[in-house]
């Protein structure tokens, strides 16, 4: 009997033994196809410089990713993990189950390559993660809708206003939007936030230290207000997916539209080129303010319940690297974070944002449903949509969400 | 030998009761799960809304305070009016589905093929039920919505009107719901006795007074079972909504299901304790037609109906 016991137990501790082979590393992700295959190249390039490493790669898709990823972290936990930078990771971070890596930037000199995603690594003084990918926003336009108008690309909120008015006149809608899914309507509030107070403010009202009922968020709506009340943005946008709203603006029928460069594929596949669409960053309202821009950033991370850490940081210092990342963006049409990598040239969009994104004087923010935690995303996005819908409620909005920001930062 | 007669001794005693003893045996595998994934998770829910949870992290223990939350958040309002107005509009369902199933119960060659015609709603999933109506009521392609603009010119895209995005869901319920209702009534008017409408109609009963008076009584059984399916499906309404307009716009077509999903479960929410208060309430509000029906249920046997 005792004989048998010992020899279960060395059979288990044998299987053991191998589970956790020095080599391994267990990886999650939620890499749509494109970027899937550049990650399989680059696990494939890292296996190859470092032979006695094996990447053990699990895809899924995005939406359930964002629920399974709760689960596994704490049940069983990967060496590796996708998630996203800003307040999207402070839950993690704050119970325990993302692990510090400030080692890692440390030992490979990343606060400089990363530098313009430090602060949105940064919680505690430390860092928590490393991003490889973000995306600029700003405004994409159909040209040749500016073109039959007869006006010119604005640079300030009241050249935009004005050319709303022309646009308006032609029947076309000045802005368009599809806030169905709610988010879309919160990239236009971000700018708006963000050129009307600039970035510390915007920041500060994410992290519940302002006010909603302040006058600089008084002064943004009021900014806003002049292109809901007149309705230059598209009608019914509640009811249409940012897909919809995107087929708008490549049928003629709208001209401008606040979006991340994913939705640059979305209009091509819709017949756009480079000769038709364009792109601007969001006008100035204040000339004052320095100019901040969003960007979020997609970042992996090494869970608390990893067992192969020290193989694990050696493959996130080989993703923060020039080349890897070169890769991964050249394959997701996004940018790099890395200084050092290069960007497809061709690619006006791609270089409009990367000189965007590395010239930004005032901050690089996430996205309200980042920077600002869950609930409060959640109702500030809703208010958003039913203040593009119902301006006049905007007192009551602003009311509601004061009262959440008294419950949300306890 | 001790062992051998213990043995003989259970094996009788097994044989003894074996008659009383299977009806419960075959019980337990449904008991146990009907235990472990409802019984108990009810009180679990009772249990977690005492709580701050986010799902991940500490539990704290809050008393009643997420009740005292509930009961001051405009979007629980707006979801409990919602939940009424579920309720009210989705019960046509049923002099619908009533109606249909005695037009369709006639002998005309062909009468099969119309039949699961009309019952082919029912079969579709909601979801798809759901994406349907919401291109029907699409704003720009939508087929309503290009019918309203050429009737009365003007544009109304229902899904993203806070007066009509309800109304818009819970007709797309009813599609199914009637089609349920119908097949509940056609099987039941094959039951209902044809010499009672015979010597009914020697007494010189017709139409309205034929169906009050002898149809329908005898249909209670069927009437019956679409009450309880339409309440219940009115109450637990989740799909339509989350495939329709995700709540939007701006919260205003939430109800109880869709808001506790939202706050417990969703990408923005994960407060647990707060999500299970909802649920609480909601189930209060199942228990009170629950325990109605049982009542009645319980009632009906007894006078032998």
């Amino acid at each position: 009997m005792r004989s048998m016991l010992s020899v279960s137990i060395s059979a288990i501790a044998v299987v053991a033994a191998s589970a956790s082979f020095a080599g391994t590393v267990k990886y999650y992700a939620d890499y749509d196809p494109a970027p899937l295959a550049a990650m399989q190249e680059i696990i494939a390039d890292f296996e190859a410089a470092n032979p006695d490493i094996k990447i053990e790669f699990q895809n899924f898709d995005h939406e359930g990713y964002k629920t399974s990823i709760r689960n596994f972290l704490s049940a069983d936990a990967p060496d590796l993990a996708n998630w996203y930078a800003g307040n999207r990771m402070a839950p993690f971070v704050n119970s325990g189950q993302f692990m510090d890596v400030s080692d890692v930037w440390e030992e490979n000199g990343l606060k400089e390559d990363l530098a313009s995603a430090l602060p949105s690594m940064t919680i505690d003084g430390k860092q928590w993660g490393v991003p490889y990918t973000y995306y600029q926003w700003g405004i994409y336009y159909n040209k040749s809708v500016y073109a039959d108008a007869g006006v010119e690309v604005p640079e300030t909120w009241d050249q935009f206003v004005e050319n709303c008015a022309v646009f308006q006149e032609a029947g076309i809608d000045c802005l368009t939007t599809g806030t169905k899914a709610l988010w879309p309507g919160a990239g236009i509030f971000d700018y708006m936030n963000m050129r009307t107070n600039g970035y510390e403010f915007h920041m500060a009202l994410a992290n519940g230290e302002a006010a909603w009922t302040s006058d600089e968020v008084k002064a943004t709506f009021a900014n806003w207000a002049k292109i809901v009340e007149p309705g230059y943005i598209t009608k019914n946008h509640a009811a249409l997916d940012w897909q919809d709203a995107a087929a708008l603006l490549v049928q003629g029928k709208a001209a401008n539209y606040v979006m991340g460069n994913f939705a640059v594929a979305v209009f091509k596949e819709g017949g756009m080129t480079n000769d038709t669409l364009g792109f601007m960053p969001f006008p100035t309202i204040d000339p004052n303010v320095p100019r901040a821009e969003e960007a979020p950033t997609d970042t992996i991370h090494i869970p608390s319940g990893a067992t192969n850490v020290e193989d694990a940081k050696k493959f996130l210092a080989y993703m923060a690297g020039a080349e890897a990342q070169t890769k991964m963006n050249a394959a997701m049409g996004q940018l790099p974070i890395n200084k050092n990598a290069s960007v497809n040239e061709e690619d006006p969009f791609i270089k409009a944002g990367f000189e965007l994104l590395s010239t930004t004087p005032g901050g690089i923010a996430q996205f309200f449903d980042r920077d600002a935690p869950a609930e409060m995303a959640k109702m500030g996005m809703e208010g958003f949509q039913e203040f593009m819908v119902k301006p006049e409620r905007l007192d009551a909005i602003l009311e509601r969400l004061e009262k959440a920001r008294g419950r949300v930062y306890k | 030998m001790s062992l051998a007669s213990t043995e003989t001794h259970s094996r009788s005693w097994w044989r003894e009761n074996q008659q009383k003893l299977t009806p419960y045996i075959f019980l337990i595998p449904g008991v146990i799960f009907f235990l472990v994934y409802v019984i108990i998770p009810i009180f679990e829910s009772f249990w977690l809304s005492a709580y701050s949870w986010d799902g991940l992290g500490e539990k704290e223990f809050i008393g009643m305070a997420n009740y005292a939350e509930l009961f001051d958040d405009e979007a629980f309002y707006t979801s409990l009016k919602n939940n009424v107005i579920w309720l009210v509009l989705y019960l046509l369902a049923i002099p619908a589905g009533l109606g249909i199933a005695i037009f369709l119960n006639q002998k005309v060659p062909g009468m099969r093929a119309y039949k699961s015609l009309f019952f082919f709603p029912f079969v579709i999933s909601q979801v798809v039920v759901g994406l349907i109506f919401a291109w029907f009521y699409a704003p720009g392609f939508g087929l309503f919505y290009m019918i309203i603009e050429k009737v009365t010119g003007s544009e109304i895209a229902i899904l993203a009107d806070e007066r009509f995005a309800t109304y818009g869901i819970i007709v797309a319920g009813l599609w199914p719901q009637i089609a349920y209702c119908m097949i509940l009534y056609l099987t039941g008017l094959n039951a209902v006795d044809p010499e009672q409408i015979e010597a009914a109609r020697l007494d010189g009963a017709k139409s309205f007074k034929m169906l009050w008076y002898i149809i329908l009584p005898q249909l209670r059984p069927a009437t019956f079972l679409a009450m309880v399916v339409t309440v219940i499906g009115a109450l637990r309404s989740f799909d339509l909504v989350s495939i329709m307009t995700d709540g939007g716009p701006y919260g205003s077509t939430r109800v109880l299901s869709f808001y506790m999903y939202e706050q417990a479960l969703s990408e923005y929410g994960y407060r647990m304790g707060y999500g299970a208060s909802v649920a609480v309430v909601l189930f209060l509000i199942m228990m009170v037609f629950i325990s109605g029906f049982i009542w009645k249920m319980v009632g009906d046997e007894r006078k032998g109906l």
